[in-house]
Order: structure tokens, then C-alpha cells, then sequence
């Protein structure tokens, strides 16, 4: 088991005949990622490498049964490219495009949650089961399964912890980027309850950062409904006030969305918060030998 | 972006927002002839991008144009949380019966664009938001259903306003929000709404923020861009498209990520030093952007090491290694740097690195501490 995608998965690319769509579409055939088709408006009845591109999401998902989608296209064209996703029905939409304006996203955002379906990003490096699918552009070589679940607000900082996790013989049921944008379709909330469920999820690991109050508001549900053990990690505790670090999403206002106020609520909630990146293994490990073997 | 009161208050003025009719002044004999012309009492205003002008002695009421020319000549240069005044606003002086506040903005928690109405205007929302959070009414907007006249009567309603104040106040509203949508900005308010002897109902103050990702279909908004006032790296950074941050410390950082270089300054931090600034060279880096981030970092003449933390996914660590040494052959480097090369292609950066005077570090906190070491 694992959460969102596995084996099954089957995936389209949304812009996948660009520079980045191309390059990330063939690392994802690499991984072993089944990826059904690709969609290019004016492009359709080609193909690249041998996985056909269609001119509409909704001619993809009819010819291929395609359960997934994952957009690459310019920052101006993907509010388009989500609603027209939403439009064909796809279940789980990865955006990995960056600097979307806010209002598109708001939007967008809002209309996948009205129909029911499910947004990953934007502005987010995608999500992994290791050894059957990864969607976006994670460096595949450094996952490795295991039952260590990973949800993450930052990219590289995922990579650095998973890294981390690996070389101690911790691998990981499935990683997700949620991203760094003010709203992303993804929060940690909407995340913990899959790991809960998940049997092969026996621990998560939370990285969080300034800005906003998503790791306040996760507290309160691990507090109330996670059994599982949870790990925090926040990053820019040194951040000043009112800079923008970044992300879209990074920054201290006023009084909210210090790094020390999410320490202190995740602490309340029983989650063992690691100074530094270095120090999760080692928490997870703890966290897996006190676990209690039947829930 | 942030933009000035009297741009906001241009913008209001164009989706219906009653604002006065006041004029930007560079110069005090300018102020004059405005407050000749108005034949009445005027108020002037600095124009910063910095909250706070009232208290430090930015807005003054001048009654007579003499006066105005006095307060403005004062006002004009003048210094604001370090930033230099340049420009004033002019306005009529009104008669205030009522200050309300009237606000929108985009709302992590509820991921919609929210908008805010109290009675208790005129004072720190936020302040009031903590102190008495029932003075404060608030409404999402479903970006479904969009802002209807009825939830602008809603939530001036249950803000508390004036029932003979609110069919005006409520038209404003939505004034304020078409404004906000339209100019893709990600917080717009009017604090106060100033109701007057007379009963009308006016902006008195201006306040908008421009979504950055957004600037490019902004077009009228895009000559408001005034580069950082603060910072000259910060503005010579943002003129090459690089994510930089000045602070105040000693210790250069890059990084590739948002994420990973704010953990590298706590890292540097939790070392005992103090880091010189935040810069992400995002995804993908060619050498020459990374060339020029070395550059941008070593304009600040505090820094005394840089500390380079890469971890590969896209961004290529050999690609990196060519920036620093392009850097090492056009730019005079004094400064030790020292460098965390992981992930993709790093084998062959440190490769490429071999024999340069750049000092290697195998993890994020060994690297922090070599770099605090060297700026001591």
C-alpha cells in the first residue's frame, strides 16, 4: 500500500512536449511511472517516444483511461490547464508549475475541492511511491520504500531529509510535495488522514515552514486524530519579519506564521520537532521502536 | 509590489470607490498652490512604503497655504523607518463623524480571497483583530460564486456600520473588491472609510499590495514599480531576476530552493554565526546565474565567507561548479567560500573543483560551521 499513487496510476503530461515537460516526462518513463499520453493543443496524433500526445485532456482520458495528470506548462497557462483537468474528471492533478499568480490559484484551487477531485501544488516538486510511480520532478535515485510517510511544504529540503532517511535504512511509503504557494490544493491536513489510514505508513515526517498557519492548524489534528507517530521539522526559524523567503507562501506577518509559534504547537501535539535535518533519522527510528505493534 | 497611497486610491477611484480629490506634490511650493486653489484646510501626507507615517510625523493638517507649504517642506525628505520621503499627498482636510475599515485579502486558512469590515476603523486592524475579534466581521469569497451585493450587505451589516451609512458603504465594498480582483492584488483596504458630517462616505486612506507572479498582465500597474528603496543589492538582485534577501549578518548563503537555503540559515545560525543574506537560485541554475548570485552575495562588504549549499534534483551540481569557477575568473575573489555539493551530477562538481581554493564540506552542518569559522 501507499497513498495517491502507485502501480496503477496511470498518468498524462500536460504540456509535455516542452523544454521541462520533455525532459521530466522521459525521467518519469525511467522510473517506471506509466505514462499513458501526453496533451499539446495543435500537437494531437503525434507522439514522443512512443507515448501518444492528444490536443485536448478530455480526447487523452477517453483513448488511455488516464486516472492522473501532471501540468508543466507556463505559469500564464496553468490555471487553463488545472480547470480544463477538472473538466475531464482527473482524480489527482500534480501542478508543478511555479509562479502562478495567486488569484488563478485561489481559483482553481476552489473549483477542484467544489468537484470533489484532488490538486497536488502548485509550485511543488510532485509526489513518489518508491519502486512504482513518481509524478514531477523529485530525483527518483534517492527514494527507497519503506514505511516512513513524507509530506513537505519545500523541494530541495524534501530531497535533503529523504536523502538523509535513506542512507540511515529508512525508506519511505510515499513522499508529497505540497509546495510552496500560499494555497496550495494540498495541505498537511488533507495529507495526514491518507497516511493515517495507509498500512504502510507506520510514521510521518511534517516539514514545515514560515508563513501561514498550515502547521497550526495540522497540530490540532494530529492531537485529535493521528495514532501514528508524527516527526516536525520547521524550517526558517531565522527568518526576519515581513521578507518574503522565497516562496510565494514564506513569510513572517505581524505576529503569525513564526517558526516558533508552529514549533510550539507541534510540540503540544506530541510531535517530536528535530532541530536540524540531521536529527530525523534518528527520530524516526525512536519513533518506530516505541510504536506500539497493533493500532 | 507594494504601491502608494495615492496610486491605490487612483486604482479605487476607477471601480467606484469615492475617493478625495487630492494631488502628489514634490515639492512644498507645489502643496501651496494646491492649498491656495482648494481655498480651505488640507491634509499632507508622505507617501512611503512604510506603515506607520502618522505616528512618525508624516501626515499633518495645514489650514492655511503658508502652512502647507511649511508642513510639506518638512514632511519631503523626511525620514521613515529609513526610508526617504519623496513625495506628499495632498488632500482636503475632512470633517470625520465615523471611521470604519473596509479591507480584502487573500486568505491562507480558508484559501479565499476574504473580505474584512469593522466599525472600529481608523486604528491597527490587526490590533483589533487580536484585542476584540467580535468588532471584526469577516466573508470568504467563493471565487465560484463571486462578490454578490448581498454579501457586501452581509458583512458591512454584521461589521457593525451605520444602517443609513450602509447601502454607500456596501457599494464601496464591492467597489474595493472589483478593484482588488482586477488589479490581481493580494490585499486592498481603506482604513479608514471616513464617514463625514454630511453622511458621505469616502476613502480617506489607500492601502493595495500587487501580486509579483501577476505583474506581467498588469500592465498599468507596472509603471508604479519603484525599485527597493531599502536596499541597493536588493535592487541590483531583483533587476537580474535573482531571489536575494539582504540581513545583517556575516556569513553569504546560496542555495538552490526556498526551503533548503532558509534551513541553511538557521543552520548557520545554530553554528553561532550569522548569516549576510538569502538567495535561491531556484531550479535548474545555469553557471552563469550562479556566477551572478557570487556576484550579488559579495556586493555586501560584511560578508567575510560565502557557504554554498546545493542539493541536485534539477539544478546540476557540475553546472554549479562552472558558475563558481567562472566567478573565480572574472570576478576578484577574496572571500573563502565554502561548498556543499549533493545530488544530481555532484560528482562531478566536485570534480571540476578539484586544485580551486574552495574549501569542501560533506553535509549542510559541517559546511555551516566551516563558514562560520572563516567569517569570525
Amino acid at each position: 500500500m501507499s497513498i495517491l499513487v502507485d502501480k496503477n496510476t496511470r498518468l498524462l503530461v500536460q504540456g509535455m512536449t516542452g523544454r521541462e515537460g520533455e525532459f521530466h516526462t522521459r525521467q518519469m518513463v525511467a522510473y517506471g511511472t506509466n505514462v499513458v499520453g501526453g496533451v499539446t493543443p495543435g500537437k494531437g496524433g503525434g507522439e514522443l517516444n512512443g507515448i501518444p500526445i492528444f490536443d485536448t485532456v478530455a480526447e487523452a482520458r477517453r483513448a488511455t483511461d488516464a486516472n492522473a495528470t501532471c501540468i508543466f506548462v507556463p505559469a500564464k497557462f496553468a490555471k487553463d490547464a488545472v480547470v480544463e483537468a477538472v473538466d475531464a474528471q482527473i482524480p489527482l492533478i500534480v501542478t508543478i508549475t511555479e509562479g502562478i499568480p495567486a488569484l488563478d490559484m485561489v481559483y482553481a484551487v476552489n473549483l477542484v475541492r467544489s468537484r470533489g477531485l484532488r490538486m497536488i501544488g502548485a509550485n511543488c516538486p510532485g509526489i513518489i511511491t518508491p519502486g512504482e510511480c513518481k509524478i514531477g520532478i523529485l530525483p527518483g535515485e534517492i527514494f527507497t520504500s519503506g514505511s516512513v510517510g513524507l509530506i513537505s511544504r519545500s523541494g530541495t529540503l524534501t530531497y535533503e531529509i529523504v536523502d538523509e532517511l535513506t542512507r540511515a535504512g529508512l525508506g519511505q511509503s510515499t513522499c508529497i510535495g505540497i509546495g510552496g504557494d500560499p494555497t496550495p490544493g494540498t495541505t498537511f491536513i488533507d495529507a495526514l488522514p491518507l497516511f493515517e489510514a495507509d498500512p504502510q505508513t507506520r510514521v510521518v515526517v511534517m516539514v514545515g515552514e514560515i508563513g501561514g498557519a498550515d502547521e497550526e492548524i495540522a497540530s490540532e489534528y494530529i492531537a485529535k486524530e493521528m495514532s501514528k507517530p508524527v516527526i516536525g521539522f520547521v524550517s526558517g526559524r531565522t527568518a526576519p519579519p515581513g521578507k518574503r523567503m522565497g516562496h510565494a507562501g514564506a513569510i513572517v506577518s505581524g505576529r503569525s506564521g513564526t517558526a516558533q509559534a508552529k514549533v510550539e504547537a507541534l510540540l503540544r501535539a506530541g510531535v517530536k520537532v528535530a532541530d536540524t535535518t540531521h536529527d530525523i533519522p534518528a527520530l524516526v527510528s525512536a519513533a518506530l521502536k516505541q510504536e506500539p505493534s497493533v493500532h | 509590489m507594494k504601491i502608494h497611497e495615492y496610486q491605490a486610491k487612483e486604482v479605487f477611484g476607477r471601480f467606484g470607490v469615492p475617493v478625495p480629490k487630492g494631488m502628489v506634490c514634490q515639492t512644498p511650493e507645489k502643496a501651496q498652490s494646491y492649498a491656495r486653489d482648494l481655498g480651505r484646510a488640507v491634509v499632507v501626507k508622505a507617501q512611503v512604503h512604510v506603515g506607520g507615517r502618522g505616528k512618525a510625523g508624516g501626515v499633518k493638517v495645514a489650514r492655511t497655504p503658508e502652512e502647507a507649504n511649511e508642513i510639506a517642506s518638512a514632511i519631503l525628505g523626511m525620514d521613515i523607518k529609513g526610508l526617504s520621503v519623496r513625495k506628499v499627498l495632498c488632500e482636503p482636510a475632512i470633517d470625520i463623524r465615523e471611521e470604519y475599515y473596509l479591507g480584502v485579502a487573500l486568505d491562507r486558512d480558508s484559501q479565499r480571497n476574504t473580505v474584512i469590515v469593522s466599525a472600529a476603523g481608523g486604528v491597527d486592524i490587526e490590533q483589533v483583530a487580536e484585542e476584540t475579534p467580535e468588532k471584526i466581521a469577516r466573508l470568504p469569497i467563493d471565487p465560484l460564486l463571486g462578490f454578490q451585493s448581498w454579501h457586501a450587505l452581509d458583512v458591512a451589516k454584521r461589521g457593525g456600520l451605520r444602517s443609513d451609512i450602509l447601502p454607500q458603504a456596501a457599494k464601496t465594498l464591492r467597489g474595493l473588491v472589483a478593484a482588488y480582483l482586477a488589479s490581481d492584488a493580494n490585499m486592498a483596504e481603506i482604513n479608514p472609510l471616513a464617514v463625514t458630517s454630511d453622511g458621505q462616505v469616502v476613502a480617506a486612506d489607500g492601502k493595495m499590495v500587487i501580486d509579483d507572479n501577476a505583474l506581467y498582465r498588469q500592465e498599468a500597474l507596472q509603471q508604479y514599480y519603484e525599485e527597493s528603496e531599502e536596499d541597493e543589492i536588493e535592487a541590483e538582485a531583483h533587476r537580474r531576476g535573482i531571489q536575494y534577501v539582504r540581513l545583517d549578518g556575516t556569513v553569504g548563503v546560496i542555495g538552490n530552493g526556498a526551503g533548503l537555503v532558509m534551513t541553511t540559515l538557521d543552520e548557520v545560525s545554530r553554528a553561532g554565526g550569522k548569516a549576510a543574506n538569502f538567495l535561491d537560485i531556484g531550479g535548474g541554475a545555469k553557471a552563469e546565474l550562479v556566477r551572478n548570485s557570487l556576484e550579488i552575495v559579495l556586493m555586501n562588504p560584511q560578508v567575510k565567507s560565502v557557504f554554498f549549499n546545493i542539493f541536485g534534483g534539477i539544478t546540476r551540481g557540475d553546472e554549479v561548479a562552472r558558475g563558481i569557477l567562472q566567478a573565480y575568473d572574472e570576478l576578484q575573489l577574496s572571500v573563502p567560500i565554502v561548498i556543499r555539493l549533493s545530488g544530481t551530477m555532484a560528482e562531478e562538481g566536485r570534480r571540476l573543483l578539484e586544485g580551486s581554493p574552495l574549501i569542501p564540506a560533506a553535509t549542510m552542518q559541517e559546511a555551516a560551521q566551516k563558514a562560520v569559522r572563516l567569517a569570525a
